[in-house]
């Protein structure tokens, strides 16, 4: 038994054990998604709450039918952004739902460091659904989990993660589990849009999505949010696309099979291309599925640890 | 209470006039009478001070006492206890309050609550500009008549150039400096802590050092140019002090301060996403740590100040990104700067006095920071030696916002007088 943990807040300091336990829980419980009855034990008695301060479809959803199918009573809680400034206190909403006698809270928010805020204020288990730029950690662990599906190791890998690395919670999530894995991650992204002393993580950085896919096993688009041509952080979607997208050239300089991955939901023609997410190489759908067995494991590793049997 | 006080047996250490001796001092009626060893005063109350270290009581440039309008942070009677407890005698506080102190009404309301409710003296700052909106003067003549000693919209950056430039001039009118918070509030954006390594892997968006810098080297730009001075508010970067010793080179009439926590403190502290360590500008790097410090010694940074800013426990227990920013200083400033400074060797206690008593005296023309004869006996009792363990709920002040909270400092106030008498100590209670 790796996983010892109260909370799951990121993979940054997340030893390889811990994620190779829950990634190996992962594996066993996915047949249970294939099977007529999607219906285990394992967190029978268990109430688990999502806490979603952002929109959220797949996420949500994704961490809300892994709770179902081990029999957990799953409840939702919809925050919009605005009541972060203006209603209840984070820390008042999670000792409410810690004093209703939930057992894990996942939240997301769009400020970096909040579930750190909210795990230091209660007993139920924490896990970081998304919080602002900082991480979100079940993502990585799925793709990792759907690396590890084709190429058996994580170790030596070249994983080339593409696009808004400054915002991308899923590009710092993966960075420290990949790194911890032994992979190899270079990170491409206009300079506008890279965070500043990234390579001191141990990582590559460039501003050439070439140079980034070349001999690369795996390349992972990040998702572009319109609204960055406000802050003068890039020009136009049509520029973007022609000098960041994953298209069918770009994708030819990685390895032959090399996976294309995607965290969702995707803008098709704008850092990502159609014929690519539906190519051959894709394994986008893949990755939505194991999301739930990933998110299964987490949930199940995290309340067996809290002594609450 | 006798009229005259004597302290025995106290080396006594004054960067005003370079004293440094062991002696005895006497105060009479408020005022310092004698400094000589031996001194006889059969009917002096007589304070033995064998072992202590008797400085002018600290001048602080830079603090917000949030009195009116935030008494629910602080108000003049508990930020000028927490001063007395931090060994501060005189204290400049900055207009950002409600209403905003930009008329002689608001100053003449800090001058009054702080004769009867203060601790220690109270010396306001009034607003560059009405409401802090940049957009038209602040009434500073008639705020000066009510003793503002200085102009400053801190918090609120004069960011219209041709504002600041009227600014500079028109308070010089009234014998004024400006004090400018520099910061260019468009690349300082939505930031939450220095931008670099910690803010790039927590996630938390950055304030580039550049929107400090520019608005710095704006304004030495202004002064050479109007050939009048200004004053630079928490210095915070390498490149900012490396602004100041050119300037200084060429003579440009600019002085500046830094803070404690910019001398004790970097962007690492934030790991963990303590809102106690969000402060404005923000922690910088252990480079720019180490500039801040050879600046003080070298005389580009002229002095130290607080940026005593205390919030409400409900302000910090939120997220970070929408946590007060501000560290409540008054009562471990000292303690900070001879831990981090003199303890290790890298400044001697003799500078380090000066910079927080002549040299901010001087800055804004106060009759504070000396124990010369026939002075105002504002002063502080040091015990070097002692060890102590920062509690924040043990402070003074309202505002229990500290990233010190909980750290190890040698150095300890033991106790402050003003006019000769005693506001912070045993003899105090």
């Amino acid at each position: 038994m790796a996983l010892q943990r109260k909370d799951l807040l990121g993979l940054k300091g997340v030893t390889a054990e811990e994620i190779k336990e829950i990634l190996d829980t992962a594996a066993q419980l996915k047949p249970i998604l294939s099977t007529g009855s999607k219906k285990t034990p394992h967190l029978a008695g268990r109430s688990i709450v999502t806490l979603f301060y952002e929109n959220s479809t797949r996420t949500r959803m994704s961490f809300e039918l892994a709770s179902k199918y081990m029999s957990a009573a799953a409840a939702n809680i919809s925050a919009s952004a605005s009541s972060v400034a203006k209603g209840e206190t984070l820390i008042d909403t999670g000792r409410t739902l810690d004093s209703m006698g939930t057992d894990v809270i996942i939240i997301r928010h769009p400020m970096g460091g909040a579930p750190h805020l909210l795990a230091r204020h209660v007993k139920s288990s924490v896990v970081n659904a998304g919080d602002g730029m900082n991480e979100h950690p079940t993502q990585a662990l799925l793709d990792m989990f759907t690396m590890r599906e084709k190429f058996g190791d994580l170790t030596g890998l070249k994983v080339a993660i593409v696009g808004d690395v400054l915002h991308s919670r899923v590009a710092r999530s993966n960075i420290w589990g990949l790194k911890t894995m032994g992979a190899q991650v270079v990170l491409a992204a206009p300079s506008t849009l890279m965070p500043v002393e990234l390579e001191r993580t141990g990582v590559q950085v460039t501003n050439c999505v070439e140079d980034a896919v070349r001999e690369a096993d795996v390349v992972m688009a990040l998702r572009i949010q319109r609204e960055r041509q406000k802050g003068g952080l890039l020009a136009s979607v049509s520029e973007y696309n022609e000098f960041y997208a994953v298209n069918q050239l770009r994708l030819s300089m990685a390895k032959p099979g090399a996976l294309v991955m995607h965290p969702g939901p995707m803008n098709r023609g704008v850092e990502i291309n159609s014929d690519v997410a539906e190519g051959d190489q894709s394994v986008i759908n893949q990755q939505v599925t194991n999301g739930v067995a990933v998110r299964m494991a987490v949930l199940y590793l995290l309340t067996r640890k809290n002594g609450r049997a | 209470m006798k009229n005259s006080i004597l302290f025995q047996n106290a080396r006594i250490v004054d960067p005003s006039c370079g004293r440094d001796e062991v002696s005895d001092l006497l105060v009479e009626n408020g005022k310092i009478a004698k400094i000589e060893k031996n001194i006889q005063a059969p009917d002096a109350q007589n304070v033995d001070c064998t072992g202590k270290v008797i400085v002018p009581g600290f001048v602080d440039l830079h603090c917000h006492l949030r009195e009116p309008g935030f008494e629910y942070k602080e108000d003049i009677e508990s930020g000028t206890r927490a001063a007395a407890h931090g060994g501060f005698t005189t204290v400049c506080c900055m207009p950002n309050l409600s209403p905003v102190n930009d008329n002689a009404a608001v100053t003449s309301y800090i001058v009054n609550k702080a004769a009867q409710k203060g601790s220690v003296k109270v010396r306001p700052i009034g607003a560059i500009t009405k409401g802090l909106k940049g957009e038209e003067l602040a009434e500073i003549g008639q705020m000066k008549e009510a003793g503002i000693v200085a102009v400053s919209d801190d918090g609120k950056p004069v960011m219209n150039s041709r504002m600041m430039y009227n600014a500079i001039k028109y308070a010089a009118d009234f014998g004024l400096k400006v004090t400018s918070h520099c910061e260019d509030t468009n690349l300082a954006g939505n930031g939450v802590m220095n931008e670099g390594y910690h803010s790039t892997v927590l996630g938390l968006r950055g304030i580039p050092r550049s929107a400090e810098e520019v608005m710095l080297a704006r304004e030495i730009l202004l002064s050479e140019t109007l050939k009048l001075p200004v004053h630079i508010c928490h210095v915070s970067t390498k490149g900012g002090v490396q602004l100041l010793r050119e300037a200084k080179a060429r003579g440009v009439q600019v002085t500046a301060e830094t803070c404690p926590h910019y001398i004790a403190l970097t962007d690492a502290e934030v790991e963990g996403y303590d809102p106690n360590t969000r402060v404005n500008p923000p922690l910088r790097e252990r480079e720019d740590v180490q500039a801040i410090i050879e600046g003080l010694l070298d005389g580009s940074l002229d002095c130290i100040a607080t940026d005593h800013a205390p919030h409400h426990r409900d302000e910090k227990m939120v997220e970070y990104e929408v946590a007060a920013s501000g560290i409540s200083g008054f009562e471990t400033a000292f303690s900070v700067c001879y831990t981090a400074l003199v303890a290790t060797g890298r400044m001697s206690f003799e500078k380090l006095i000066e910079k927080m008593t002549c040299a901010p005296a001087k800055i804004f023309d106060l009759d504070c920071g000396t124990l010369g004869v026939g002075a105002c006996a504002d002063l502080t009792v040091l015990d070097l030696k002692q060890n102590w363990t920062v509690d924040a709920k043990a402070f003074l002040s309202k505002g229990k916002n500290t990233p010190f909270d909980g750290k190890p400092l040698t150095g300890k106030v033991m106790a402050t007088y003003v006019d000769g008498k005693c506001v912070y100590g045993e003899e105090a209670k």
